[in-house]
């Protein structure tokens, strides 16, 4: 433990960890410092000078180094000017005062200062009602200005950083507190300040401008309202908003999130999501969000939403009751007895899956996940064991990636464990292409798509980098599907477990496994008994299908072809897609904004959402729904309670037992203290009132052996000669149907790319920026294309996703 | 076109300076290389930079843009810069500005009809004992001209736009 | 007299290797490296009273002494940013006696073992640095500087580096980032340089002119240098002189020397043969003195210069005659500084933006009592609250000039 230091702030005795800055033990003591540059999660800068403070140490006598004393007491020597609390480190006997005149003095002084330069815009301005500048004028600020108004001077009031994010120049106050951010936290130094003194201004030559996925987290952390969303600017007035807790649906992270609502017009004065903000859990996602999470929410309200429960009538969908919807779906469901095929997605909650899962079994079907990707069996054994906090780790760690490009995939994650690494954890990179991990790691491994399996068993035999791993205090592997299928991630599961078994690294916080899936819930899918088919056309071909949360028809033609030749689809969803173009009843669902209900994110933390806007029509929630046609088939299953299904979950799944609904919702303090309360020290961020989750404990932390399945050698294809192999790859901004809704991430989604080596473009005459035409398997494609020469010359790089169906890797041609 | 390859011998000789791991830190010797030619950096240049040394454009634009003697516009081939602080113009430096403003016909900050001058203020250049003095900066780097008149300038103003017609 | 510093005055062509060779030169650095443990140079600087001379006067020795050796590798920088107004002392050493300088360098470098060395150079030196290029070659061919010098295990390169055009990367560790390759803006301090330096390692920074003053201090030992000067401040000093006065320059003299001696013995007195108003020690930065006799015939050492109210800093002296209006100078000072302000800390990115609204309708005759009294009061307001020391320069003339010279602003306000 770290050595503790006593101290006194203005007479209060607070006991804090050795190094910590006064403004933080102040905040620990519930003593408010004022601040403006100061961020906990940032390096000090001691810029703003708003935190100034009158500072002792007891006096030391310089002959014998023992404290002077005087009348009993320590002698205190002030220092003669005033210090900033958000620099100066605490330590043994000091003594603060944040509230004598002359401190008092010094704080007005500097907000005097930064408000003559300020428009003083509160009216129009987006941040107005959550603005630290505003709270702190009121609290510490001086009544009058000196100045003259005119001399102000007058800059651009919007600017685009790029197109998420906008600036105001006259409302900037110099903190800094995003450029740090960038540069600091995310490790991506895209904005910068142009010129000096006075006329210093936030730029960013990026292209596109301010290109980072974490940018939507600078406008948390401006103090003023510098920096906005393109997207909620102008949208609504901050007091206006409700607040209800959330969990981001883009990434297996499972990022807690607070959506802003309130009343609109616009809408027919339906309630409706403003905002989605980041709900600390320093377990998760700090105080963090990616710009996709931040975002992409849109598609719960896009035009596309089913709000009816419809039938096939004369080939035509048509308008029915929920009683004839589900009666007709559980009719032929229960005639097909084991051709009844249950298809669902990790996009579903714990809830739904688990009733699905339970329909599948009562009905004698086939509960199928809708994934290519393979490895959630193991991750139940050798996941990262219970009070796992990549945010605790760093030296003596290690973190393996492999065939994953975590900033695209799983951004915070990227973010958590870059800086572990900032911290001194190994980290090791193994992937068959650049990607933006490599410049924190400490070991690069670049290896031939194909040789997943090979490389991750090279990493249990000798070997410096071997070596490194095994002796770590501990280490967390991350395996994702880049370049992989189902059978190929299920092989490298498999070989990642081995290699944590073997080198001791399971059982344990901070080791294990965790799987980069390509949905929310994923890891809840498998929990409950849902497993990905080899093939799927098969399993789908002439049965009685229902399909939930998934679009397979959109997705693939041969999957289309599949389903054209089953006997009866039902489709549950909450979006109009090809699948529920060709089904014969049509179940509308409620988005996860209109519900509650409990996903498993990829680190297997159980987590619940709140229900945040009405319900759009006559929507239900899955679980629900299922019910209702597990009802109908003579099934009995919870519908009406998503707290009472997760119960029932929760006694039958071994690895759910000590959970309940209610412990889901717990909460316990938290550092850096921040929330509504004192907006300026730690941003606008919400604090977490409802819950903080809870891990599931991998077997192997459970006790009992742990028999990881045996790897399939041929586990990936690999290119041939004079042939390319078009391999999948995973990318943030996709056309998914959880993301393409986003009219605001358009550009950044762009259209179907495929990546080539500079060689095998030259050989095929085509060039970047070109298009090209790429086929296979029936698929064929108009495709713009890249060049990355860090791969090999015989792959073609296709992003999952994008309109061109790749479910592994598949040889192709690209003219 | 990379400094890389168009000056290969100053990029090695420069990069050699600083220890690998912080070479970063010749941003600057760099941006005077990118400004040699045209008198002030191009975003293209800044790109370069950037990538040469693993940092982003945007840090390479906020170097350029801190720092007064690094251009991100295109002025006169020659920018005449006057001492114009405290102890220059204690022995005149204003007025000489002024004379100067007079004879070459343009404003401080104004460039000569023929893009050979811009007449720039700045501040101390650690003449202050030779005032009326400035400081030219061109292609070839920076020089000093101290102990100067209005007379003697106004020749070096007409050398340098015979040089440049040379030039050409 | 002769010259310890500027000793180029007395040898001609100092500036060529092998006339520095033949007075003497790098004498010192080869008994050093050879015969010295590193620590024992260290020592002799430390007796000797050097302090450093690029305006604060710390103890160069205890400097030195400070270094972390739990940290490695070390370096050592030389401050040659000299962009004071008023100081230009650095600039004629480099040009006059460049080995002197690059030698104290290297007897600092092997003092701290540092294997590498940089010259910061203000951006404006752009020949001087081809020109220290040029010798610190000379020194790397005559085997002075190199991998294993005189055969031992010491290695030491020396490289220069200019800047671009800021005045405040003279300060020690908004140099620092700048030679990191970053926005020269101050760091928060502690951690000092000799613990937290360039590249976040330990590091001494030292002016040009302290330098300078090492290779003779180790050739002639502590209490020779220690002789010359006062108890306070011992040795010589290069003092730049400015302003009004007939014959500006360089003047190397021993400290305690009075204003007197200097402004008239040796710049000749002041132009027209007017009378001495105020005299500003330490350059922009300056407090202004008001001068009486007793003034001039103060000396001038770092302790008796603040029995004036003011410091004596780099002893960049400019002097101004009664013809001069204080209302004029500190509109000139202000102009500097909300120019060189980096921008980083609110107090002066405000401050000096604001002080120049107000000197400047001050200055033009639109101004009122009221607004001297602002500013007063915003310059008095920024002191003690600005991240580093130029935000506070940018407020001493401002404050001593309305304190000291009310009549002058008094005459331009509008009644
Ligand atoms: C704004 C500012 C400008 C400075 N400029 C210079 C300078 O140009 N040259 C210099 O040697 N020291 C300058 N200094 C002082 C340095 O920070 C540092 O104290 C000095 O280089 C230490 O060397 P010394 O101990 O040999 O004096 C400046 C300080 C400040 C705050
Ligand atoms: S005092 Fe001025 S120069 Fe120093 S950090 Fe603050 S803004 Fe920068
Ligand atoms: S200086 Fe302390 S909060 Fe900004």
């Amino acid at each position: 433990m770290t050595k503790q230091v006593t101290l006194s702030i203005n007479g209060i005795t607070v006991t804090v960890p050795d190094g910590t800055l006064v403004a933080d033990a102040a905040k620990m003591a519930g003593i408010d410092i004022p601040v403006f540059c100061h961020h906990p999660k940032l390096e000090p800068a001691g810029m703003c000078r708003m935190c100034l403070v009158e500072i002792g140490r007891p006096m030391l006598d310089r002959a014998t180094g023992q404290v002077v004393m005087e009348n009993g007491l320590p002698k205190i020597q002030f220092m003669p000017k005033l210090e900033t609390a958000c620099t100066n480190r605490v330590s043994e006997g000091m003594v603060v005062m944040t509230t004598t005149d002359k401190a008092r003095d010094g704080q007005k002084s500097t907000v005097e200062l930064l408000l003559t330069s300020h428009p003083l815009d509160c009216p129009v301005c987006d941040k107005g009602g959550e603005c630290p500048l505003q709270n702190l004028t009121m609290a510490f600020g001086p009544g009058q200005s000196r100045f003259i108004y005119d001399e102000k001077q007058h800059l651009q009031k919007q600017v685009p950083l790029g197109e998420l994010i906008w600036l105001d120049r006259e409302r900037c106050i110099q903190c800094a507190r995003c450029i740090r951010f960038q540069d600091e936290v995310a490790g991506e130094a895209v904005l910068g300040f142009d010129e000096r003194g006075r006329t210093t201004q936030i730029v960013s030559l990026s292209e596109p401008g301010f290109d980072s996925v974490f940018s939507g987290n600078t406008t948390d952390i401006c103090p003023v309202g510098a920096l906005t969303t393109a997207d909620f600017r102008f949208g609504a007035r901050p007091w206006e908003l409700k607040a209800e807790a959330s969990i981001c649906t883009q990434c297996p992270v499972g990022c807690n999130t607070t959506l802003n609502t309130r009343r609109e017009a616009k809408a027919g004065g339906d309630i409706v999501v403003k905002r989605v903000m980041p709900r600390q859990n320093e377990e998760v996602n700090e105080i963090w969000l990616c710009d996709k999470g931040r975002f992409a929410y849109h598609y719960a309200e896009s035009k596309k939403r089913l709000s009816r429960p419809m039938v096939r009538k004369d080939d035509k969908l048509a308008r029915a009751s929920w009683e004839a919807a589900t009666k007709l779906a559980a009719e032929s469901f229960s005639k097909a007895k084991k051709d009844f095929v249950v298809l669902a997605s990790g996009r579903l909650a714990n809830e739904d899956l688990f009733n699905l899962k339970s329909l599948a079994d009562h009905a004698g079907g086939k509960a199928i996940m809708y994934s290519d990707m393979g490895g959630g069996d193991i991750t139940a054994l050798v996941g990262v064991g219970q009070g796992t906090n990549i945010g605790k780790m760093g030296k003596g760690d290690a973190i393996l990636v492999v065939a994953s490009d975590l900033y695209q995939e799983a951004p915070i994650w990227w973010l958590r464990v870059k800086q572990a690494a900032d911290r001194g954890a190994t980290l090791i990179v193994a992937n068959p292409r650049a990607t933006k991990m490599d410049r924190f790691a400490k070991f690069v491994i670049r290896y031939a798509y194909g040789d997943e399996i090979k490389t991750v068993n090279d990493l249990s035999k000798k070997g410096k980098i071997a070596d490194e791993f095994a002796k770590a205090k501990n280490a967390i592997v991350f395996y994702g599907s880049e370049g992989l299928g189902l059978n190929g991630t299920s092989g490298l599961a498999s070989a990642c477990a081995t290699l944590l078994k073997e080198t001791d690294h399971i059982g344990r916080p901070n080791n294990g496994l965790v799987g980069v899936w390509q949905r929310v819930n994923d890891q809840g899918a498998w929990e409950v008994g849902f497993r990905p088919e080899p093939d799927l056309e098969k399993a789908l071909k002439g049965k009685s299908v229902y399909i939930v949360g998934a679009d397979p028809v959109g997705d693939d033609p041969a999957l289309a072809k599949a389903l054209m030749g089953a006997k009866f689809v039902a489709v549950q969803d909450i979006l109009e897609t090809a699948t529920t173009e060709i089904a014969d009843v049509v179940l509308p669902a409620q988005a996860y904004t209109e519900r509650e209900g409990t996903f498993t994110s990829g680190e297997r933390r159980v987590q619940r959402f709140y229900a945040a806007v009405p319900v759009l029509g006559d929507a239900k929630p899955d679980f629900s729904i299922t019910s209702q046609v597990a009802k109908q088939m003579g099934v009995i299953l919870e519908g009406s309670s998503v707290s009472v299904v997760f119960d029932i979950l929760a006694n039958s799944l071994e690895a759910f037992t000590d959970l309940s609904y209610e412990k889901l919702a717990e909460v316990h303090g938290q550092w850096p203290i921040v929330g509504r309360g004192d907006l300026y020290y730690g941003g606008t961020t919400y604090e977490n009132t409802q819950g903080l989750g809870v891990q599931l404990v991998p077997a192997a932390q459970a006790g009992g052996t742990v028999r990881i399945p045996k790897v399939r050698k041929e586990a990936a294809l690999r290119p041939k000669e004079k042939e390319l192999l078009a391999v999948p790859v995973n990318k943030l901004y996709d056309r998914g149907v959880t993301v393409n809704p986003a009219q605001l991430l358009e550009q950044r989604i762009g259209e179907a790319t495929v990546t080539l080596h500079s060689s095998a473009a030259k050989k095929l005459g085509v060039e970047a920026g070109a298009r090209a035409r790429i086929s296979f398997d029936g698929v064929s494609a108009e495709v713009l294309v890249k060049i990355d020469d860090t791969i090999s010359a015989g792959v073609a790089l296709v992003p999952r996703s994008m309109g061109i169906a790749i479910r592994e890797p598949v040889a192709a041609k690209v003219k | 076109m990379s400094l890389e390859k168009t000056h290969p011998k100053e990029v090695k000789q420069i990069l050699s300076k600083y220890p690998p791991e912080h070479k970063r830190s010749a941003v600057m010797p760099l941006l005077y290389l990118a400004q040699r030619e045209e008198g002030y950096v191009n975003k293209a240049a800044m790109q370069d930079i950037a990538q040469m040394l693993e940092i982003t454009e945007t840090e390479v634009a906020s170097i350029v843009g801190f720092y007064t003697l690094y251009h991100d516009e295109k002025a006169g081939k020659y920018r005449m810069q006057v001492c114009t602080d405290l102890p220059c113009a204690l022995r005149g430096a204003d007025e000489f500005m002024q004379n100067l403003c007079g004879n070459l016909g343009i404003k401080v900050g104004e460039t000569t009809p023929d893009g050979v001058v811009t007449l720039e203020a700045v501040t101390c250049l650690a003449a202050c004992d030779k005032a009326p003095m400035f400081q030219i900066q061109g292609p070839n780097g920076i020089k000093y001209h101290e102990n100067m008149t209005v007379d003697r300038t106004m020749e070096l103003v007409e050398t340098l736009k015979k040089s440049d017609r040379g030039v050409k | 007299m002769t010259h310890i510093l500027l000793r180029h005055r007395d040898i001609p062509d100092l500036n060529k290797f092998e006339v520095y060779k033949k007075n003497g030169g790098f004498a010192a650095f080869k008994k050093a490296v050879t015969k010295m443990q590193p620590t024992e140079v260290t020592d002799v600087v430390k007796n000797s009273g050097l302090r450093g001379r690029g305006g604060a006067g710390f103890p160069t020795g205890m400097k030195w002494s400070f270094i972390d050796n739990k940290n490695w590798p070390h370096y050592v920088v030389a401050n040659a940013d000299e962009s004071e107004p008023g100081t230009f002392k650095d600039r004629e050493i480099m040009e006059g006696n460049p080995f002197q300088f690059l030698e104290g360098l290297a007897l600092a470098s092997y003092a701290v073992g540092a294997t590498a060395a940089y010259v910061y150079l203000r951006g404006e030196f752009w020949e001087l640095a081809a020109f220290l290029d040029e010798k610190i070659a000379e020194m790397e061919e005559a085997g002075y500087l190199g991998d294993k010098l005189f055969g031992t295990g010491y290695s030491l390169k020396i490289f220069t580096h200019l800047g671009a055009g800021a005045y405040i990367c003279g300060e020690e560790t908004a140099l620092l980032e700048s030679l990191e390759g970053k926005r020269g803006q101050p760091r928060v301090r502690p951690p000092f340089p000799p613990s937290y330096g360039l590249y976040g390692k330990p590091t001494i920074i030292n002016n040009v002119e302290t330098f300078t003053n090492v290779p003779l201090i180790l050739a002639n030992g502590a209490d020779w240098y220690k002789s010359m000067g006062t108890a306070d401040s011992a040795g010589v000093k290069v003092f730049s002189l400015s302003g009004r006065v007939r014959k500006p320059g360089n003047y190397e003299l021993p400290f305690g020397t009075t204003f007197r001696q200097l402004i008239y013995e040796h710049g000749g007195g002041i132009q027209e043969g007017r009378p001495v108003k105020a005299i500003m020690p330490a350059g922009a930065s300056s407090s202004l003195i008001v001068v009486d006799d007793k003034v001039l015939d103060t000396p001038m050492d770092y302790a008796t210069v603040r029995t004036l109210g003011a410091d004596l800093g780099s002893a960049s002296v400019i002097v101004l005659d009664d013809t001069v209006s204080l209302d004029w100078v500190i509109n000139k000072t202000i102009h500097f500084f909300k120019h060189e302000s980096c921008g980083k800390c609110t107090t002066c990115r405000e401050g000096t933006f604001w002080m120049r609204n107000i000197t400047d309708r001050i200055h033009s005759g639109n101004g009122s009592q009221g607004d001297v009294d602002l500013l007063l009061n915003v310059a008095r307001q920024m002191q003690g609250k600005c991240l580093c020391a130029l935000g506070e320069f940018s407020t001493m003339a401002v404050v001593t000039g309305i304190e000291r010279f009310p009549q002058d602003f008094k005459k331009v306000v509008k009644a």
